[in-house]
């Protein structure tokens, strides 16, 4: 008998497909879902996939994430969809879109940036996407990153 | 008013900088003594200086007070004692409510755009780290203007530090702006950044090598500090000393520019030839830090 992985369905809240795989850990982190959050949260990792090969999977319940706020996966899992459940049926199906410009999330590498230090300011980055690679350049010095991953809040 | 703040030269179009440059020129008499002009009377200027500088603060001083305003000046040893205590932003929050403009150096990359959040009145950029220095590109730009009579097409040669430079970092970008031909003379480990070898069109080149065809020579110093041993620092800053012979093949009206201080990458014997231009340069700052004034105040 063939066994298969089986993710249970949820009967309302937000799915995220297509995450690259072993990704979804840093989804979580960036949608501020950690340590401490009673969102109940389905989390399946290195699924086979059709398209990705591999892929994660990300399911919190009985939460509908803003657009915006998903758009910032973008960053580490530009290929990511999502799916809005109500009643175990899809209500509406996306993509992400990466977004111009982005307010935390990321931290700027220059040691020598203000955002660096102990002023009270939140860091700030202009994202591009280039031979479909994330580049996010600081707004306050101008250092640009090209390995985002691993500079997560 | 064509911007608020002068942060960094990347936030200006061309048509802001030609119009900084044509307004500098108007102020020239004025910045030379020749003619009074009172348009910044009541106007109160605020030099917050975290690092140690001469004649970026003297030449903004000179500009506010030529005009008829007045400064207040916070030295790098008063910093020091309010960066024990307070934050950037407090510091400027307060200063901002005292004053009409206020002019930052600060040694953290970014920190004049985040003073300018902060500031109720408009902040000017005087060096943030190794990031930008805006005013010292624009006023490289008047001396070119005013010395080769434009400031685009032309063949133009930065030399030195062109790694850690801000000043070389910030100019590249507006030279690039107006179509000038750019060629790069550094020592191996100072050379341009490959980020911005990816942004503007500029070619490396040894200087024997286009010295006959090239109208600006800028040069800057190459930083002591940057390496680790005195002997490195000397076979590189020995391998780009230009001298009064190092010119002769040189076109009659190439000039030759240093953001100053220089060390010993221009020889003295080079001042009293006809391309020395660094002095000019230098005074230069002061037409231009007016019309900058002049431009976020009134």
């Amino acid at each position: 008998m063939k066994r298969e992985l089986v993710i249970s369905k949820i009967e309302r809240g937000t799915v995220i497909d297509h995450i690259n795989a072993g990704k979804a850990l840093l989804v979580l982190r960036i949608l501020g879902i950690g340590v401490g959050s009673k969102d109940t949260v389905t989390l399946a990792m290195n699924v086979p996939s059709k398209k990705m090969g591999k892929k994660d999977i990300v399911k919190v319940a009985n939460k509908f994430i803003g657009e915006e706020e998903l758009n910032k996966i973008a960053l580490i899992a530009p290929k990511a969809t999502i799916n809005l459940i109500e009643s175990y049926e899809v209500k509406r199906k996306f993509k992400v879109k990466l977004p111009d410009f982005i307010e935390g999330i990321l931290r700027c590498p220059n040691r020598n940036c203000i955002t660096n230090s102990r002023e009270p300011v939140t860091p700030k980055f202009y994202i591009k996407l280039k031979d479909d690679v994330v580049t996010a350049k600081c707004y306050y010095c101008n250092k640009v990153i090209r390995n985002v991953d691993e500079f997560v809040i | 008013m064509r911007f608020r703040h002068l942060i960094s030269i990347e936030d200006l179009s061309r048509d802001d900088i030609l119009h900084i440059l044509r307004k500098a020129e108007r102020f020239e008499d004025v910045a030379r003594g020749l003619k009074k002009l009172k348009v910044l009377e009541g106007k109160i200027l605020a030099n917050l200086f975290f690092e140690p500088s001469t004649r970026t603060r003297m030449s903004f001083e000179t500009a506010m007070k030529r005009l008829g305003g007045e400064v207040v000046n916070m030295t790098a040893q008063e910093a020091s004692s309010i960066a024990k205590g307070e934050t950037l932003a407090d510091t400027v929050r307060v200063i901002s409510k005292y004053v009409d403009v206020i002019v930052i150096r600060h040694p953290l990359e970014g920190s004049a755009r985040f003073a300018s959040e902060h500031s109720e009145v408009p902040v000017i950029n005087a060096g943030d780290g190794a990031g930008q220095h805006p005013t010292q590109t624009l006023l490289d730009l008047y001396t070119i203007m005013k010395e080769c009579g434009r400031i685009e097409r032309l063949k133009i040669a930065l030399m030195g530090d062109l790694k850690y430079s801000r000043t070389v970092h910030s100019l590249i970008k507006a030279l690039n702006m107006f179509n000038n031909e750019i060629y790069l003379i550094s020592p191996e480990g100072l050379r341009l950044p490959e980020e911005f070898l990816e942004e503007v069109k500029a070619e490396e080149v040894n200087l024997n090598d286009v010295i006959e065809e090239i109208d600006v020579l800028y040069v800057t110093r190459i930083q002591k500090e940057r390496f680790p041993d005195e002997e490195e620092y000397r076979k590189v800053a020995g391998s780009y000393r230009i001298t009064a012979k190092t010119l002769e093949r040189a076109k009659d009206n190439l000039i030759v520019m240093h953001p100053l201080p220089r060390v010993d990458e221009i020889d003295v014997d080079v001042d009293k030839t006809k391309h020395a231009k660094y002095f000019d340069q230098a005074f230069y700052g002061v037409p231009v830090r007016m019309a900058i004034l002049h431009e976020v105040l009134i």
